[in-house]
């Protein structure tokens, strides 16, 4: 039929144009970066069985305490966040979920040479004098793989179950200490409370700076808001930039933060609620107009061909 | 002073007063269309409920957008898409079918290419269609601004500095557009008074216009056949609806346009719910920022062909060429000077032509979009200037077109 | 003729099928005008009521509304003795009593002043007076200042959220 003819011209065109402007210009504007499954294979693998109690004497004395908190363990952060950001540029994490967060191998290799496992080792440099912030564990006289195993096996027995990370939990404690979700309401210093008086939430607001000042000087600029992320860069990109920022963006300051997949899975959970936060209502009640639309165009035909019988 | 009645019935009344039944049969029961066209016809219908789908979203969003550069990006993004209920559907409707109306244009203007139906009497529906297309461009610019990411500034950064045309550096005449040196608070305003008033009052307008354009010299049919509306409008009005050439445009022809209609609802509401990335592009979800340029900054895609007729040029160059991309297809009945109104595929050399027009225009479109590095930029120029030489063609090879 | 019958069935089929989109879409632009759900939850306040003095009438706000506290003395509540409509409206908290209500002229919206030295409220746009109890004492107001929905929590009052006082003050009807 000449109609149908005429259809398929048209859908051609309109196919190929697409397929230039959309997917393959943008196959030809972005570097494709494959995803590792944040298996970390440039990390050693792991070769010793940790002992928590060991790990638990060996986390306590290596000093770990001095600038991390660990809440799960009644240990309570030695100093306020905008303290720390002050001595070591952004505020150093608290341990209790660290076993659940990040995955053993990067932990380990953390634990023992921090630049490295953080892949930073461009601004880190030892030889060079600049050290990074966090001390490196250097062993406290027996086998140091041994007494790292240990330490992460305690880390992991104090942490929440994997299943029992939440996607606010994943995003705060490995990525809200740098970054802001004002959608959220999230602020590198937490949750913003709301303040009946001005005054109060001028006096958080001032704190909130002072911190970002430090940490502008320790990253070079201020990690940015990602409330609208999860739109303005798609799903891959960000797991993949989870997974090693230096991929996507070589040189930056922006540390590879070591989740595991089911962590970096949640943080990507926490950023749709922020920016596609009716994603969910789209899906539903685009079924729903989808099945009006058809049921119209079907009611419109049938009236056509009523219409149209008279006519040929 | 005009004799009237007492009313037996309101339409009676009405009638008196607004001759409603002579306007129905004028637009809709005695408003006769040729039997032989095909779905292409109902691409006028499409563009209707496209502007009535983006004029009653875009009415939503303007109840919650608000016009300021500290605030466009967070009403736009928070409290529409979040706490209004349904704004994200405003959104994504308005976003949309902001970009399927520029496709289905496009459709209707080859259409119209194809089949001549810009010929003979027809001028002015041309022209006024064209009209359409240039505000629709601008409608279509100036709402691109008012998200306030990144692509709308800068977007209205490179598109305003056209302005100073380019080595008679008229930067005051740009500075005068943006009401400041950069894009900025005055920027926003007009562009978002532009959207909002000036330009749609203008289309409904120049919609006006299309449609009154139409109204004498009746549709173009898909056989170039010269028909007696009259003479077939007696014989349907006779009972001979069978055997008549014509048909009435309500209910005949509006069934089928409905039915079109359905099915592009379908394919639309499809790409609004689950397909809308091309049309809201991720850059723009980025607020502005004026001290960063984005990596890749391109236009929207129904731009895309001017813009690219534009780019590998040298400035001066590139403008001359870029305005004359925009005015040519005013020009088209004129500089097509063939007697013949019938489908392209009838005209020898025009068919020719034709096709190469639809494919480099496709070409210039792809690569308008794509890095200008290597053999893209190569295909580019070769592809803009093909274009010019083509229009330039265009009245010779049209002018020995042999008579059908 | 049947077949006639028959198009026109399809047209109305057809109408019917768009009518319910038009309807759908209806309720989808009548949702898009509620009050945003940031407005909803900015829709509480809470008053410690006990920083109040008595006899000093303050206007607090709530919903973008003046809200009037004034703690009774106990003059003002010998004086109510015996009045039953007054006394039905005291919000007790703790041993204290207060008016509490709306602080809008129920004629048509003005906010009455508190006179201190005659204890009452007049409205200046038409002449309007309410009791130091928030009673009309004065028409054109057709009833006392509304009582806002409240609920109370030890020392501290809930503007917005209805609590069991407030539920049986509008079943006796002494607010709206």
């Amino acid at each position: 039929m000449k109609e149908l003819k005429i259809l398929a011209v048209v859908v051609f065109f309109t196919l190929l144009t697409y397929f230039l402007v959309e997917p393959y210009a943008h196959s030809q504007m972005h570097k494709h970066v494959d995803s590792e499954g944040f298996t970390y294979a440039d990390l050693p693998a792991l070769t010793k069985t940790g002992d928590k109690t060991r790990g638990q004497e060996l986390i306590m004395s290596a000093g770990c305490a001095g600038c991390h908190s660990i809440e799960a363990a009644g240990m309570p952060a030695p100093m306020d966040g905008v303290m720390a950001a002050q001595s070591y540029g952004v505020n150093p994490p608290d341990l209790s979920n660290a076993g659940a967060l990040y995955e053993a191998k990067f932990l380990s290799d953390l634990i023992k040479n921090p630049a490295h496992a953080l892949k930073v080792e461009h601004k880190f440099d030892a030889a060079s004098g600049k050290m990074h912030p966090m001390v490196p564990f250097y062993g406290m006289g027996g086998d140091i793989d041994q007494e790292v195993a240990d330490m992460v096996a305690y880390l992991q027995s104090i942490a929440v179950k994997a299943e029992e990370v939440t996607p606010a939990m994943a995003f705060e404690e490995a990525c809200g200490r740098c970054h802001a979700v004002g959608y959220e309401n999230w602020t590198q210093l937490g949750t913003k409370p709301k303040f009946k008086h001005e005054k109060d939430s001028l006096a958080f607001d001032i704190k909130l700076l002072e911190y970002q000042d430090s940490l502008k000087a320790y990253m070079g600029k201020l990690p940015p808001d990602l409330s609208m992320y999860f739109r303005s860069r798609n799903e891959h990109y960000i797991s993949t930039f989870i997974e090693n920022p230096q991929n996507h963006l070589a040189g930056t300051a922006m540390p590879r933060v070591g989740v595991t997949a089911d962590a970096a899975e949640k943080v990507i959970e926490y950023l749709a609620d922020s920016a596609d936060t009716k994603r969910h209502e789209r899906e539903a009640i685009g079924m729903n107009v989808m099945i009006f639309s058809i049921i119209f165009a079907i009611f419109a035909l049938l009236w056509k061909k009523q219409v149209w019988r008279d006519l040929h | 002073m005009a004799h009237f009645t007492k009313a037996t019935s309101v339409k009676d009344w009405l009638n008196q007063r607004l001759a409603v039944e002579t306007v129905e049969k004028v637009m809709a029961s005695e408003y006769w269309i040729p039997k032989n066209i095909n779905f292409l016809w109902a691409m006028g219908m499409i563009l209707a409920v496209t502007f009535g789908l983006l004029t009653i979203s875009g009415i939503f969003l303007l109840m919650y957008y608000q016009p300021s550069v500290d605030t466009a990006f967070y009403s736009v993004n928070y409290t529409i898409m979040r706490e209004v209920d349904f704004g994200w559907l405003w959104r994504h409707v308005h976003g949309v079918a902001a970009s399927v109306v520029f496709l289905v244009i496009y459709i209707h203007m080859f259409t119209g290419i194809y089949y001549g139906s810009y010929k003979k009497g027809r001028e002015m529906i041309w022209i006024s269609g064209m009209l359409l297309f240039v505000t629709f461009s601008a409608e279509a610019f100036s709402g691109y601004m008012l998200p306030w990411g990144q692509m709308s500034y800068w977007a209205g950064m490179v598109i305003t500095n056209i302005f100073s045309l380019g080595s008679l550096h008229f930067d005051g005449l740009v500075e005068w557009i943006r009401g400041d040196y950069v894009p900025a608070q005055a920027f926003l305003n007009r562009f978002f008074m532009l959207h909002v008033f000036l330009l749609p009052l203008a289309i409904m307008g120049l919609i006006g216009l299309h449609f009154a354009a139409l109204r004498i010299p009746h549709v173009n049919n898909q056989d170039g056949e010269e028909i007696d509306f009259d003479a077939e409008a007696k014989k349907y009005l006779a009972g001979d609806t069978k055997n008549s050439k014509v048909m009435r445009f309500a209910n005949d022809f509006l069934s089928k346009d409905l039915m079109v209609v359905g099915l592009f609802l379908i394919f639309f509401f499809y790409l609004v719910f689950w397909h809308y990335g091309f049309a809201l592009d991720p850059v723009n979800f980025d607020p502005a920022d004026g001290l960063k340029t984005p990596a890749h900054i391109y236009p929207e895609w129904y731009f895309l062909w001017s813009y690219e007729i534009l780019r590998p040029f040298p400035v001066d160059i590139g403008l001359v060429a870029f305005g004359f991309a925009q005015v040519i297809f005013m020009l088209l009945p004129w500089l097509d000077r063939s007697e013949n109104t019938v489908p392209a595929s009838r005209r020898g050399k025009f068919a020719i032509w034709f096709w190469v027009m639809l494919v480099d225009m496709i070409v210039l479109t792809a690569m308008g979009k794509l890095p200008p590095e290597g053999i893209f930029s190569t295909i580019g120029l070769v592809a803009a200037l093909l274009f010019i030489a083509m229009w330039i063609i265009l009245p010779f090879i049209t002018k020995n077109e042999k008579k059908v | 003729m049947k077949e006639n019958s028959r198009r026109g069935f399809m047209g109305k089929a057809f109408g019917a099928v768009a009518g319910l989109g038009a309807i759908g879409s209806l309720v989808a632009m009548k949702k898009s005008w509620d009050p945003l759900p940031s407005v909803k939850a900015a829709g509480f306040t809470t008053l410690d009521m006990s920083i109040y003095e008595e006899g000093v009438m303050v206007t607090e706000k709530w919903r973008g509304k003046p809200i009037f506290v004034l703690k009774k003395t106990a003059e003002m509540m010998k004086s109510e003795e015996g009045d039953e409509a007054a006394m039905a409206r005291n919000i007790k908290v703790g041993n204290d009593n207060f008016m509490i209500a709306v602080g809008l002229c129920t004629h048509l919206g003005c906010i009455p002043a508190f006179r201190k030295d005659t204890g009452d409220f007049l409205c200046a746009c038409h002449g309007g007076m309410f009791t130091a109890s928030g009673l009309v004492k004065k028409v054109p107001p057709p009833r006392g200042f509304d009582i806002p929905p409240f609920k109370i929590d030890g020392n501290k009052l809930l503007l917005g959220e209805v609590g069991p006082e407030y539920q049986s003050m509008k079943d006796n009807g002494v607010t709206l």
